[in-house]
């Protein structure tokens, strides 16, 4: 519900509030310009006094919420304007009415279309207090709880920018517009804002006028309190001082001094004044510029708000049509977004490859009644924040309690989240158990796919075709290859050309980006050291994968390939020249990520490996403590990245290297060295190291038994650190 | 200054049975290029001594803001009544405002003033900016304003 209001209520109002905050930032900083921030100011009294020197004549004087002090003639020249030092009553020169400042406020508060255009701000303004209401309470839900609203928000794209801002910015802007609002009823005669109008005095004394500075009712009033004061009128006859204060107004006499009549400001007047203070700063203008900069968070919101609801529409396309009754697999989808629509018609594809019929719809559809001919129930349930069940996912587990009897039909469950939240993949978890109690268990267990990984579900789609014997192509390969770019190589460093194994480092040219890429900061737009890299080489139809050497800041893509023998991916890619290109597209490997902590890194790699490991050192600009173990054959073939992790080592992005060559004098593998470095190790370890490893399997399993052995003194190993996400392994 | 109302009174029972005693008026007011927002004018009719007698025209939907016609608002408090729609949009810089309406021959040539207040918003209130004796001497004759108003005539 609150998803509903947030999405429509933005899209409506996300224009006409763009216009709204882009004017009041502007308007919020002509009051720093010109405010009057004179302390000692005159009295009433003295003003008016040295006012009539100045500007013989004078009418009225007013004193503006910005203390600006201006003095009034009328007269036959017509209408004289000067602005007042309030401290002396001396002139600072003539009135400027900032036309450009007019101009801003009528847009700011009708759009240029008077009363239309008043009201249609009016209701944006209004839209926009919702806005901010239900944006925080899915903030809070995405965040697992009110008390998580400020907690640290990883991830990149436009959902986490609109909410990295919104948490900031969301109390100017409530400030903004709920005073906004009031404004906007009071000029509609909604909310009372009556000005203080003291009744027109019936009497005046006949004597002679005094000077104003030796009448009391004017010289009591301090210099901070006046805002206006209109002087009796020369050639008529019953005038008296008009005042207007702080505290109200009132008529004075202009010969005895004595206070005629007066009339408190009301609450309604107070009240006004306040919410025009928040609103204009007029009388606060640091704060006004502070929820002038909030407001131009508005436009920023706008356009990621509507990007995450488009993402978020173009996921339910190209679905099969199958009816339900017809179908033999049933696939229920639970997502926010568009992600795990794409992993069901991968799946579905994969099934209808093999002559199944497919019905797949949303998981608050489910009709287990009209499932004549299923064999097989498959739900794909993402989490939403912390726990939460998606919008087209919440009312699944309530029609499935409600059934008499469990579908006899069998279920099969693939959880998707983000580890990086708190209760990863818990809204699975509660399907899962909510089916086990009814004795409608998933055949396979419970499988969960972390960050889109691709391995995890290719496994789901292995024990899939294993439960329900079929013979099933592996799902992720028929992931829609999220739209291919070429890239273009163009540099190629290749070691140990006459070993068996010669690693090859290719560097690509970044493809060119559409601005809508750029700005949902997909693909290429947005990738890091340890990311992978998908190329399906000719002759074969699914992708192979590589871990990226470089981030998308680094402005090129690179890998590094070890060339197998008689391997069809690695021989195209080690046989590239500068100028050739490929077509392939990347993926993000949220596991394989270097930490966004100060904690000190060790990456321990071998051959290629050391391709993402390089990458994650390239980007430690941040100068946090990183030691590379790194395994090669012989130095005779050449180190991939010697110069590099020299120049690295200058820059201070690298702590130490230490070498392990396998054909040397003195042949180790990299886990002999870590031995051999085992108190470092286990410094490092006790200050909170982070441990990456990239490399063959079976050098990752000879790395965990060389950790293990290492940490067993500090009754510690590797598991325990994987509990605490400090040990990644990307191996291939 | 009073501002009494027996006058008032009087002139409404002349005028309803009697409205052919009534004198065909216009009022022609030529704004100054003061070059603010649109300027609200307040025409009404005072005694010699400035006494409020009855509304005339009221440029300005926006009831808001009629507090800023000082002397006019304090005589009606912008009721609805006593403006009995003689009212009308409010007039730019250096536009004219031109109405037509129906004065009481009783008021003419009897010591009673024809009164402008006029204001601009962020700029100046102007109670009376424009007094005139409602004079068939004055007719036709143009008088500038004391600001915000360039000429103010009126015809009969």
């Amino acid at each position: 519900m609150f998803r509903v209001l947030h999405r429509w209520a933005g899209i409506l109002a996300a224009l006409i509030l763009t216009i709204v905050s882009l004017t009041g930032f502007i308007l919020s900083l002509f009051p720093l310009l010109t405010t009057d921030r004179t302390s000692t100011r005159l009295d009433a009294g003295a003003l008016v006094a040295a006012v009539q020197d100045t500007l013989p004549g004078v009418q009225q004087i007013s004193v503006d919420l910005n203390g600006v002090v201006t003095a009034m003639s009328f007269g036959d020249s017509g209408l004289t304007q000067v602005v007042i030092d309030p401290a002396s009553g001396v002139s600072l020169g003539p009135v400027t009415t900032s036309a450009l400042e007019l101009w801003f406020e009528n847009l700011h508060r009708s759009l240029f279309l008077s009363d239309a255009g008043q009201m249609t701000v009016l209701i944006a303004s209004v839209a926009m207090i919702l806005l901010t209401l239900s944006g925080l309470s899915l903030a809070a839900r995405r965040l697992g709880g009110w008390k998580n609203l400020f907690i640290r928000e990883r991830g990149n794209g436009p959902d986490a920018l609109h909410l990295k801002i919104a948490r900031i910015a969301w109390v100017g802007i409530v400030i903004s517009s709920l005073t906004g609002v009031w404004m906007g009823l009071a000029t509609l005669g909604w909310i009372p804002d009556p000005n203080p109008l003291a009744s027109l005095p019936t009497e005046t004394s006949a004597a002679v006028h005094l000077p104003a500075d030796q009448l009391s009712g004017l010289t009591s009033i301090v210099g901070d309190e006046i805002r206006s004061i209109t002087l009796p009128r020369e050639g008529m006859s019953g005038q008296a001082y008009e005042i207007e204060t702080d505290a109200g107004s009132g008529f004075i006499d202009p010969a005895t001094g004595e206070v005629l009549t007066w009339v408190d400001r009301s609450f309604w007047s107070r009240a006004m004044d306040i919410v025009h203070l928040l609103h204009t700063g007029q009388g606060a203008s640091f704060l006004g510029v502070i929820l002038g900069v909030m407001s131009l968070s508005i436009p920023v919101l706008s356009g990621t708000g509507i990007l995450v609801w488009l993402r978020g529409s173009e996921a339910s396309k190209g679905l099969p049509k199958t009816k339900p009754e017809q179908a033999d697999v049933i696939i229920l989808v639970g997502s926010e977004g568009g992600t795990t629509w794409r992993f069901a018609r991968a799946f579905a594809n994969t099934l209808i490859s093999v002559g199944k019929k497919v019905h797949v719809t949303s998981m608050n559809s489910v009709a287990p009644a009209r499932y004549k001919n299923a064999a097989s129930i498959v739900v794909f349930a993402a989490t939403y924040g912390d726990g939460d069940a998606p919008e087209n996912a919440s009312e699944f587990i309530g029609k499935i309690e409600k059934l008499q009897v469990a579908p006899q039909t069998p279920l099969s469950i693939l959880g998707f989240g983000d580890s990086s939240y708190p209760n990863f993949c818990a809204f699975a978890d509660e399907v899962a158990n909510m089916a086990k109690a009814k004795g409608w268990e998933p055949i396979e267990g419970l499988h969960k796919v972390d960050c889109q990984d691709l391995k995890t579900f290719s496994e789901f789609g292995m024990a899939y075709a294993t439960a329900h014997e079929l013979a099933l192509e592996d799902p992720a390969a028929l992931l829609e290859t999220q739209s291919t770019k070429s890239l273009y190589l163009v540099e190629k460093q290749l070691f140990g050309e006459d070993a068996q194994a010669p690693i090859a480092i290719l560097r690509f040219a970044r493809p060119k980006l559409s601005l809508v890429e750029r700005l949902m900061r997909r693909g290429f737009a947005n990738y890091q050291a340890g990311d992978l890299l998908h190329f399906v080489p000719e002759g074969a139809t699914s992708p192979r994968s590589y871990s990226l050497a470089s981030q998308s800041k680094d402005g090129f893509v690179e890998i590094c390939v070890r060339k197998v023998h008689g391997g069809l991916s690695s021989t195209q890619l080690c046989n590239l020249e500068v100028g050739d290109k490929i077509e392939a597209y990347t993926t993000i490997n949220a596991n394989f990520h270097a930490p966004q902590s100060k904690s000190p890194l060790i990456l321990i790699g071998a051959g290629a490996g050391i391709g993402a490991l390089a990458g994650v050192i390239r980007a430690n600009t941040s100068k946090n403590e990183a030691h590379v173990f790194f395994g090669m054959r012989s130095r005779s073939d050449g180190i991939p990245y010697k110069q590099d992790f020299t120049e690295w080592e200058n820059k201070g992005f690298l702590s130490s290297l230490t070498l392990a060559l396998s054909r040397s004098q003195k042949p180790r593998y990299v886990q002999n060295a870590m031995i051999e470095e085992a108190d470092k190790l286990r410094d490092l370890i006790e200050r909170g190291a982070h441990v990456m490893i990239c490399g063959s399997r079976e050098m990752g399993e000879g790395v965990r038994a060389a950790l293990d052995q290492i940490l067993a003194p500090l009754q510690l190993n590797v598991s325990l650190l994987e509990k605490e996400g400090r040990y990644a392994v990307d191996v291939f | 200054m009073k501002f009494i109302k027996p006058i008032l009174a009087a002139s409404t029972a002349l005028t309803v049975p009697m409205a052919a005693e009534a004198a065909q008026v216009s009022i022609e007011t030529k704004m100054a290029n003061y070059g603010g927002e649109d300027a609200y004018l307040a025409f009404y009719i005072t005694d010699a001594s400035g006494n409020y007698v009855r509304h005339v025209w009221v440029a300005s939907g926006k009831t808001r803001w009629w507090d800023h016609l000082r002397n006019w608002y304090s005589a009606t408090g912008g009721s609805s009544s006593e403006i009995a729609g003689l009212s009308g949009a409010s007039v730019g810089s250096g536009r004219t405002l031109k109405i037509s309406l129906e004065i009481e021959d009783a008021l003419v040539n009897a010591g009673y003033q024809i009164r402008v207040d006029s204001a601009v918003e962020h700029m100046a209130d102007i109670p009376a900016e424009i007094a005139v004796d409602l004079d068939t001497t004055n007719a036709g004759q143009s008088v500038s304003g004391r600001g915000l108003i360039a000429s103010f005539s009126f015809d009969m």
